[in-house]
């Protein structure tokens, strides 16, 4: 795992020009797919095609086989990164290469193939212009589209200054691009063996599809007599015709191009004569065409993740970077602290837990908050967060059990293997919030002492630097028990669901819920329910979050059964209740409580779209107002509901549009993660303290974005919901 | 069809390509204009498919030799397919190496007959998905010039060509 250190060297050295970039691919991805008339429907019909073609891997491998040797080709299917080197150096060997040129390809990164063939004394040049930055400089790739994504133009020109001393020091985009083609081109012309990647190959008839840009791969497989290709066995789809959404998606998905400059489909070998480029004398026409064509197949653990229930989504990926650089946190690290091995990104996760092993995925698995962002943008619709928890939960139960006095008193989870201690205590932070609420308060002041706060930093890494939730002695339970329903005849009935946060700590938010519900003409009661299971979620522990699944919706049962609606305030908790209990309760009872949930916007937009008046809420004549939504509420398409409720309020709404605040639940209460949280939410302050925004009161709907803007700005953020009550 | 090739030229004007349009008849003087020498080309009836056409009006030299192909500023193909709603060509890949005269060079000129446009990538896909199931054939759908991102700005001219023209060629007249 990355220490606060090294987060803070990262971000001082690389994040300025990985931020710059992938905000960049981020913000083209939304302009490009937002081009796309049948958006959804293709990523529906790429999802379908690989989730049939995983199922039919093992036929689809035989056929495949079949198809290339019929077209003249050899297939081989390497169990490891070791027996796919010994088969590519024969071949190598064989064609008695001195020289073999490479297209960008992350598996032949993950089989390390460079290495192997270097120590055969064959030169092993990579000629995508950013893989070939790498290779000067001798550094990991930290993106897995764009490898050297972490190297401003200044460090480049000052690389190749001074490694090659060209006669006149190289300076522009354009002058180092240039240089980078001349001098890759005269070694690709003389070399014998090109080793490509494959993005997609098509069983039928042996088509393989590889997506670039530079038009080095082109040239890699043009300019030499033997092509390798080497691809996880993950590659193979059905037909050519299966291509489609695949073309259409993956660079609107990664670098937000609509398409890349070269999709190449290559039914090897391929008839482009092979030249010798010294010949003056011969029409190219006359050259034979005597190619040889390797498939190299990896399994490097890939079959065995496709029987893992959980991982087996991880072989969906098209690696296009998306779960990347839609990551909040990515944007501030890169794949140099995010990602493991080979792979980066939220995606990197499942693909180095099922490669790798556990321990590489633990080096960075934390860095993962859930937040969801990546979920809509993934073109194959691969729940990433879940993959990060369902590793987090393998990792924590490899653990031994903390013996702490703290773990038994705050901690009393449902972990038979248990979660380390810092883990236990954000999991189980109900304990905490009831035993603060209780002894409030006393336990506020408490929590404040220099002392209490030295034992939180070195027991459980609490960072210091940020406050601490301050406990309401009133909890809402028990401030809605002390009343009477305000509301005659009612227009529909709700239970306001009191999660932790309004029920311990802003408790005021609550009532305004209440009193807000109440003015539309709803019956609302308050009654006490277990905490969703959010927080046990996020740090891993699956057993303690599926327990309280399972007690929230028997305490909301009677009420739903009665014909209450539930309505959730924390966007995190209603996230639970709609997306993620699927995963943890059986179809009828998350159908249950998933159909009838709502969040409190999404409830108040429903009951003034279905005739409530506005008039009875507090309105405004033009107030301007500046609204940040929730991570896992945006994912959710539940942000425009609040707009337009303010809105016709009278509001003049502006949106921030960050992707997340950076605190993203207990994430920036850790120490080693403070910083980072707090360079994210930096994206996030610059957006508030824009021109015509900077004065603008500030609303937010999820608490730790309430917190983070809150430790971010002098301006005290408030939840929307308290705007409306009268 | 009106509609396909407008959303093509459309296309290709916003991918920075320059268009023009020609007749059969007309061809040669419009590969004249277009290129920059010096030029090198494939035989046309190879992919036009009309044994009537010819480069031998024009300063292309066909089928050059591999020096002369290196040499060369311009080289001059045909082009399969064009896809209306991204203003890609499809580029085929044939024994007379027009693979690589449309990638060793600094400007590619390519020749598309107006019947080839597909209206768009679902349609080209499935005509491409037909032909390789017959021919087992392989293609490039190539959009624009090459490009990278790679030195720190978007450059044009990566390792494949800086400049694409694209004649197209209209039935009749
Ligand atoms: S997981 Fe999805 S978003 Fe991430 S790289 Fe793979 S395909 Fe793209």
């Amino acid at each position: 795992m990355a220490t606060a250190d090294e987060l803070r060297e990262l971000m001082r050295t690389e994040g300025a020009a990985i931020a710059e970039n992938t905000q960049g691919f981020n913000a083209g991805r939304y302009d490009s797919v937002g081009d796309l008339e049948d958006y959804e429907a293709l990523k529906q019909a790429a999802r379908s095609i690989k989730e049939d073609a995983i199922a039919e891997l093992p036929d689809l491998l035989d056929q495949l086989t079949e198809t290339i040797e019929a077209n003249g080709g050899t297939v081989y299917i390497a169990d490891d990164a070791a027996d796919a080197n010994e088969y590519i150096r024969n071949v190598v060997d064989d064609r008695a290469a001195d020289r073999v040129v490479k297209s960008k390809s992350m598996t032949s990164e993950e089989i390390e193939v460079n290495d192997a063939l270097e120590a055969d004394g064959v030169d092993v040049v990579e000629t995508d212009l950013g893989e070939w930055v790498l290779q000067v400089a001798d550094e990991a790739p930290s993106h897995i589209v764009a490898p050297a994504i972490h190297k401003s133009r200044e460090s480049i020109a000052e690389l190749f200054n001074e490694r090659f001393d060209p006669d006149e020091p190289l300076e522009t985009a354009e002058e180092l691009t240039h240089f980078a083609r001349e001098k890759l081109g005269e070694q690709i012309i003389n070399a014998e063996v090109g080793l490509t990647g494959a993005n997609f190959i098509a069983a039928d008839t042996g088509t393989m599809a590889l997506v670039t840009s530079e038009g080095n791969a082109r040239k890699t497989v043009a300019a030499t007599d033997t092509h390798v290709a080497v691809a996880g066995v993950e590659k193979v789809i059905p037909t050519v015709a299966d291509l489609h959404p695949f073309i259409e998606l993956i660079g609107r998905s990664g670098t937000g191009q609509d398409i890349t400059s070269y999709v190449s489909l290559l039914t090897p070998p391929v008839d482009t004569p092979v030249v010798d480029f010294t010949d003056d004398e011969t029409p190219l026409s006359e050259f034979d065409s005597d190619r040889d064509f390797h498939l190299v197949l990896i399994d490097n653990g890939r079959l065995d993740m496709r029987d893992d229930e959980h991982l087996r989504e991880t072989l969906y990926c098209i690696r296009c970077s998306a779960c990347s650089n839609s990551c909040a946190n990515f944007q501030s690290v890169g794949g140099h602290a995010f990602g493991g091995e080979t792979y980066s990104g939220g995606i990197a996760t499942g693909w180095e837990a099922g490669i790798e092993g556990l321990d590489v995925a633990e080096e960075f698995n934390d860095l993962c908050t859930g937040c969801t962002r990546c979920v809509n943008a993934c073109p194959v619709g691969i729940d990433i967060p879940w993959i990060n928890t369902v590793v987090r939960d393998r990792i924590n139960r490899g653990k031994d059990t903390p013996g702490d006095w703290l773990v038994d008193g705050l901690t009393p989870d449902e972990e038979d293997d248990g979660a380390p201690l810092q883990k236990r205590f954000f999991g189980n932070f109900e304990t905490v919030a009831k035993l603060g609420s209780a002894t409030a308060p006393v336990s506020n002041w408490l929590a404040d002492t220099g002392v209490s706060r030295q034992v939180m930093e070195r027991v459980l890494g609490i960072d210091p630097r940020r406050d601490l939730p301050a406990f309401e002695r009133e909890t809402l339970v028990d401030w809605a028990a002390a009343r009477d329903s305000q509301v005659d005849d009612p227009e529909r009935r709700a239970v306001l669901y009191p999660d932790l946060y309004t029920n311990h700590v802003q408790v005021e938010r609550g009532k305004a819920a209440v009193k807000v519900l109440e003015s539309l003409g709803v019956d609302v009661v308050v009654p006490p329910a277990p905490s969703s299971g959010r927080a046990p979620l996020s740090q891993g522990m699956v057993a303690t979050a599926t327990d309280h699944a399972e007690r929230v919706t028997e305490a909301l049962e009677p009420y739903t059964a009665d014909g209450r609606d539930v309505v959730v305030i924390e966007p995190s908790d209603h996230a639970m209740f709609t997306r993620e209990y699927e995963r943890l309760l059986d179809e009828s009872a998350f159908t249950d409580i998933a159909e009838n949930s709502y969040e409190v916007f999404e409830y108040v937009f429903g009951l003034l779209d279905n005739g409530a008046s506005i008039e009875a809420l507090s309105t405004v004549a033009g107030a301007e107002i500046a609204y940040h939504s929730h991570c896992q509420q945006r994912t959710l398409g539940l942000e425009a509901h609040t707009v337009a409720v303010l809105e016709e309020c009278g509001y003049d709404v502006v949106t921030s549009d960050v992707e997340c605040c950076g605190m993203a639940g207990s994430f920036g209460y850790k120490s080693d993660y403070y910083e980072l949280s707090m360079d994210v939410g930096d994206r996030l302050r610059t957006q508030l303290r824009d021109d015509g925004v900077q004065n603008r009161p500030v609303v937010a709907s999820g608490t730790s974005c309430l917190e983070q803007i809150d430790a971010l700005l002098e301006r005290q953020p408030r939840h929307p919901i308290e705007l409306l009550a009268t | 069809m009106e509609s396909k090739r407008a959303s093509f030229e459309g296309a290709l004007e916003a991918l920075g390509v320059t268009v023009s349009t020609t007749t059969k008849s007309e061809l040669e003087a419009a590969v004249t204009e277009a290129v920059t020498e010096p030029a090198v080309g494939i035989a046309l009836d190879e992919t036009v498919g009309d044994e009537a056409v010819s480069l031998t009006e024009t300063p292309v030299t066909v089928d050059p030799t591999p020096v002369a192909l290196r040499e060369a500023a311009t080289g001059v193909t045909g082009a399969e397919l064009g896809v209306g709603d991204y203003g890609s060509l499809v580029l085929s890949m044939t024994e007379t190496a027009s693979e690589l005269v449309s990638l060793f060079v600094e400007r590619h000129v390519a020749i598309l007959h107006e019947d080839d446009i597909k209206p768009d990538m679902d349609a080209a896909v499935a005509e491409l998905d037909e032909r390789f199931t017959e021919t087992n054939g392989s293609a490039i759908i190539a959009t624009g010039p090459s490009a990278t991102a790679d030195m720190g700005a978007l450059v044009k001219g990566a390792h494949g060509a800086k400049e694409v023209h694209v004649i197209i060629v209209e039935e009749g007249a």
